[in-house]
C-alpha cells in the first residue's frame, strides 16, 4: 500500500472544468480557532479550502472539534480568531447560501412532512403555494412521495432524515453542511444513504461540506478528507481518495483503493487512541 | 372497570356516591347535608332566578378577566424566565412563593388596598391562576431542544420568526396544561375572593344561604360551581390532547 497515491492532489471525478474561472475553492476557512468560555480550546489555527461542487469531509476523533468548525461554517457559532469566506464573502452569521442537515434531523414535531421541509422557504417570505410546489419537487426527490401530510413521528429515523435533506435542498443553498446525518441511522439505510448522497453531489452541483466519525463512510463519499486531530484541533492531512465511482456502487466497498485509503487514514488515526 | 365480567361505565363510581348520598340525606344528617335529589331540584329552581343571573354575569366576567390576564402576563413571563438566567434568578423565588402560599390570607391585604368591588375578585382570580402558568411554560421552554432553535436560526429565522415559529409551539403542551391547572385554581379563586368579600356575586347568594340556614340552596349552588370546574377542566383537557401528538415526540 501507498499512503502517498491516495494522497495525491488531482480530483479524479469527470467535472466538467469550470469555464472562464479559476478553480476557486467556494468555502475559504482562514486560521480558525475557538475557544470556548470554559478555557477549552476546540480548534487551534484551522486553514482549510473547500473546492466547488465535490464534497468535502471533515474527518477525526469523536470530541475534535469537528461539528465545532462545521458550525462556524455555518455561522451558528462564532469563531474566537479568524475568518471564514463563502463565494468571497465573510461569514458573519447564516446565510441563504448556506444550508444545514443536522444529526438528530431537527424536525418540527407539530409540523408535517411538507411544511418542515417548505420552512426555509417560509422563513424567507415564499407565497404559500410556490413554497409547497417546490417542497413536493424536493419530496419526492428524497424519495419521500406520498408522506407529504404525515407527522414526523409517524416516520422512521431515516425517513426523518430524508425530510431533513429535502429541507435542505428547499432553499436552493450553493453550499450544503451536514453534521453527522447518517451516524442516528441503521446500518442498511446508512448505506443506501451514502450510495444517494453520491448521486446527490453528481447531478445537484452543489458543494458539500460533510462531518463523520467513520473512516469507511469518509472514504466512501468523499472527494476530499479533511483528516482533524485531538483537541486543540488542527489539520493533520487531507486526503483525496483516488476511487473510480462509475457503475455499481457495491463495488467501490470492495475496490483496492478503497481499502488502501480507509487503511492509511486508520493508520494515521490510530495513535490518536494510545 | 370491569366487575365480575360486566363492564362498567367510567360514572358508575359517581352514581354511588350520589347513591350513598341519598341515603345519608335521608337520615339525621339531612340537616347539614340534605339529600341530593332535592338538592338537584333546587338546583332548576335557582338557576333562573334574577339574583343567580345576575351573581352568574359578576362571576364569570371576573373569571374571564381574571383568567385574561393571567394568561396574557404568565405565558410571556414564563417564556421570559425560561429563556433569561437572569429574570430566572430574580423571579424564580417569587413564583414559587406565590405558588405554595396559602393565597385566601392574601385576599384582606388585596380588599384593603382596592376595596369591595370587582378589582379585588379580579386580582384574587390572578393571584390563583397565574403562577403555575407561569411555571409550565418555564418548563415547557426550558426543554426545548436546541438543535431546533439552531434549525431556525439557520434558516434565517429573525427573532420573531423563532419565538412565533418554534419556541411557542414547542412549548405549546406544557403551557395548555398550565392554563388548564391555572383556570381550575382561577375557580377556587373567584369563589373564596366572593366569600371574602362576601358582597358580590355568588359571595353574596352564599352568605344569604348560610345565614338564613338554606341549606338545600348552599348545596345547590355548591353543585353548579363544582359541575363548572370540572366541565372546564374535561374541555381544557380535551384541547390539551388535541395538541398532544407531538408531545412526546419532541
Amino acid at each position: 500500500m501507498n499512503p502517498s497515491a491516495a494522497m495525491a492532489s488531482q480530483p479524479n471525478r469527470d467535472l466538467p472544468p469550470l469555464p472562464g474561472r479559476a478553480p476557486q475553492p467556494i468555502v475559504e476557512v482562514r486560521s480558525i480557532s475557538k475557544t470556548y468560555a470554559g478555557g477549552i480550546e476546540a480548534l487551534s489555527g484551522i486553514s482549510l479550502e473547500f473546492p466547488e461542487g465535490r464534497l468535502t469531509t471533515l474527518l477525526g476523533p469523536s470530541g475534535c472539534g469537528k461539528t465545532t468548525l462545521l458550525k462556524i461554517i455555518a455561522g451558528l457559532i462564532p469563531a474566537t480568531g479568524g475568518q471564514v469566506l463563502v463565494d468571497g464573502r465573510e461569514v458573519t452569521g447564516p446565510g441563504p447560501e448556506r444550508a444545514f442537515v443536522f444529526q438528530d434531523f431537527a424536525l418540527m414535531p407539530w409540523a408535517s412532512v411538507i411544511r418542515n421541509v417548505a420552512f426555509g422557504l417560509e422563513l424567507r417570505g415564499v407565497a404559500h403555494s410556490e413554497r409547497e410546489a417546490i417542497a413536493e419537487r424536493h419530496i419526492a426527490r428524497v424519495g419521500l412521495k406520498g408522506f407529504e401530510r404525515k407527522y414526523p413521528h409517524e416516520l422512521s429515523g431515516g425517513m426523518r432524515q430524508r425530510v431533513g435533506l429535502a429541507r435542505a435542498l428547499a432553499v436552493d443553498a450553493k453550499v450544503v453542511l451536514m453534521d453527522e446525518p447518517f451516524s442516528a441511522v441503521d446500518e442498511q439505510t446508512r448505506r443506501k444513504f451514502q450510495e444517494e448522497l453520491l448521486e446527490l453531489v453528481a447531478n445537484e452541483g452543489k458543494s458539500f461540506i460533510f462531518v463523520t466519525h467513520s473512516i469507511e463512510e469518509a472514504v466512501y463519499v468523499s472527494d476530499r478528507i479533511a483528516l482533524l486531530s485531538r483537541r486543540p484541533s488542527r489539520v493533520s492531512a487531507i486526503i483525496e481518495p483516488q476511487i473510480q465511482r462509475g457503475g455499481d456502487p457495491e463495488k467501490i466497498r470492495r475496490d483496492s483503493a478503497y481499502l488502501d485509503v480507509v487503511e492509511a487514514i486508520w493508520q494515521q488515526l490510530r495513535h490518536y487512541l494510545d | 372497570m370491569v366487575i365480575s365480567g360486566i363492564r362498567l361505565p367510567m360514572m358508575a363510581a359517581l352514581l354511588v356516591w350520589a347513591v350513598v348520598w341519598e341515603i345519608a340525606g335521608h337520615t339525621d344528617a339531612g340537616f347539614i347535608l340534605p339529600p341530593l335529589s332535592r338538592i338537584i331540584w333546587r338546583v332548576f329552581e335557582i338557576v333562573p332566578t334574577a339574583s343567580f343571573l345576575d351573581a352568574l354575569l359578576i362571576t364569570g366576567r371576573a373569571f374571564l378577566l381574571g383568567n385574561t390576564i393571567a394568561i396574557a402576563v404568565g405565558v410571556p413571563l414564563g417564556i421570559l424566565m425560561g429563556r433569561s438566567v437572569i429574570a430566572d434568578r430574580l423571579l424564580l423565588p417569587w413564583v414559587n412563593l406565590f405558588l405554595s402560599a396559602p393565597l385566601s390570607a392574601l385576599v384582606p391585604v388585596i380588599m384593603v388596598l382596592f376595596g369591595l368591588g370587582e378589582t379585588t375578585i379580579v386580582l384574587t382570580v390572578v393571584l390563583f391562576s397565574m403562577w403555575i402558568i407561569v411555571l409550565n411554560t418555564r418548563a415547557g421552554i426550558r426543554a426545548i431542544s436546541p438543535s431546533l432553535v439552531e434549525m431556525a436560526r439557520s434558516f434565517g429565522s429573525n427573532r420573531w420568526q423563532a419565538f412565533s415559529r418554534i419556541y411557542l409551539w414547542a412549548a405549546l403542551p406544557e403551557i395548555l396544561a398550565g392554563i388548564r391547572l391555572g383556570v381550575v385554581r382561577a375557580v377556587k379563586g373567584v369563589v373564596i375572593g366572593q366569600l371574602l368579600v362576601s358582597v358580590v356575586g355568588f359571595g353574596t347568594l352564599f352568605e344569604i344561604y348560610q345565614s338564613h340556614f338554606l341549606m338545600e340552596h348552599f348545596w345547590a349552588l355548591l353543585l353548579v360551581l363544582f359541575a363548572f370546574a370540572f366541565t372546564l377542566n374535561e374541555l381544557l383537557a380535551r384541547l390539551e390532547r388535541r395538541f398532544g401528538y407531538y408531545a412526546a415526540a419532541r
